[in-house]
């Protein structure tokens, strides 16, 4: 059971809760304004540049970051590693909220919220990449809500419709496997189209592998920093088995990250040499490439490799939350940086204020809705009805 | 970069380097799996 007994009674207005607070009370102002007055208002999108940071960040980013379900779920469903079975949970709770998160983010760039089933039902462009990625998204969303809803149900004491939901355990692990290695490829297959607007460096034939191999890394390592921050703030929540486990998890994970990123980063290397893009690396985007290559593929490799010979877990956390950093710098230059990178700096793209504030609103909801949850249902701990599946 | 002025000597070049790079690949990752799991026996 959670460790609360001493708990003292809650408080409303922490320091969190108030940042928090003005943080949903100016998204929605911005909401408002977006739904209103239209993508003019509030961003600085144009035909040169008609994919922003809602776009680059929160579904690109958004989706890498929420890779965490599948790979967590394949480890302990499908690979048999059930000691990182406590990791679930936590995984597949921030993979839905995840891409929940994605698609309401979706709605303020693509406008008119009733038209989101038109692709399936009206207009279906089933030879376009993002017909597949919309379709992939919705099933796996859907199929993500379905591996949760086991939590749920035990909070709300439905026993019998728990029963059948966790009889699809793998059968919903093996589909989420097969619908995140299609849409997390094609959201970089997107800008194969693109060979002539996106720098050579971040251009390769290559890229829906790189964007499907840096979701696995974006998985592991969220799921390391998630356990991490879950217990500095929510220990209180989590039984014993949860708490003993954190070691476990971080240095099964870490290992595997470092040999993920390693293999990245070596494919990474044949892709320059695949297109013979060395000369690039001696111009300022090429300095930029490596620091990403360097700083965030190779450095991280290394450090998570040194943290699991040395048990150091804190070292492993840091390095977590570097390698998150580094998924956001990829995607960043894959759609923002390296794209219409030959144009003149007065026709280049910089987010306008409100743009930021709708993404950090929506990681606020997500960071609300996930402590939320977590304080009210058995995700940081088992029911004591229920046994483990 | 200037030698290479047909698709023939385009590929020959990276064919090359990319060879040399999976030789490299072949070595580092034994000993990149070695490094990262030598603590486990003891």
């Amino acid at each position: 059971m959670p460790q609360e007994a001493n708990q003292a009674p809650a408080k409303y207005f922490t320091p969190f809760n108030i940042v928090a607070g003005i943080i949903v009370v100016v998204g929605i102002i911005i909401t408002v304004l977006r739904f209103t007055r239209g993508l003019g208002t509030v961003t600085h999108l144009s035909d040169n540049n008609p994919w922003g940071i809602w776009i680059g960040f929160d579904l690109l980013v958004g989706v890498a970051l929420a890779a965490g379900g599948y790979v967590t779920s394949a480890a302990v469903y499908i690979f048999g590693l059930k000691r990182f079975h406590a990791a679930v949970r936590p995984a597949i709770l921030t993979g839905f909220l995840g891409y929940a998160l994605v698609v309401l983010a979706l709605h303020y760039d693509v406008g008119r919220p009733w038209r989101l089933p038109y692709p399936f039902l009206v207009s279906r462009g089933t030879t376009s990449l993002l017909f597949e990625v919309a379709a992939c998204v919705a099933l796996y969303l859907t199929v993500l809500f379905i591996e949760f809803s086991p939590a749920a149900l035990e909070w709300l004491g439905a026993n019998r419709a728990r029963r059948l939901v966790v009889k699809l355990t793998l059968v919903l692990t093996i589909f989420g496997v097969m619908l995140s290695t299609l849409h997390q490829s094609s959201l970089g297959a997107l800008f194969l189209i693109a060979p002539s607007k996106l720098h050579p460096l971040w251009y390769s034939s290559y890229i829906p592998i790189y964007f499907f191999i840096t979701s696995i890394i974006a998985g592991l390592s969220m799921v390391i920093f998630e356990s991490s921050l879950s217990h500095r703030y929510l220990a209180h929540k989590m039984d014993a088995g949860h708490l003993a486990a954190k070691k476990d998890v971080t240095l099964g994970f870490g290992k595997a990250a470092a040999w993920v990123l390693a293999g990245y980063f070596f494919i990474k290397v044949i892709g320059i040499a695949v297109d013979n893009n060395w000369h690039y690396l001696a111009t300022g985007y090429g300095a930029w490439y490596l620091v990403e290559l360097l700083g965030f593929i190779a450095l991280p490799a290394f450090t998570y490799a040194i943290g699991v010979r040395e048990g150091n877990t804190t070292l492993i956390q840091w390095t977590s939350a570097w390698t998150v950093l580094g998924i956001v710098v990829n995607r960043f230059n894959v759609s923002l940086v390296a794209f219409n990178w030959h144009l003149p700096a007065e026709a280049r793209y910089f987010p306008h204020w409100m743009e930021i504030g709708i993404s950090v609103f929506i990681v606020t909801i997500g960071l609300l809705v996930f402590r939320f949850i977590a304080t009210r249902m058995p995700i940081l701990h088992a029911h004591p009805d229920y046994e483990a599946h | 970069m200037d030698n290479i002025v047909t698709l023939h000597q385009f590929m020959l070049n990276t064919k090359n380097v990319i060879y040399i790079l999976i030789v490299m690949g072949l070595v580092a990752f034994p000993a990149f799996w070695y490094f990262l799991n030598e603590r486990d026996k003891d």
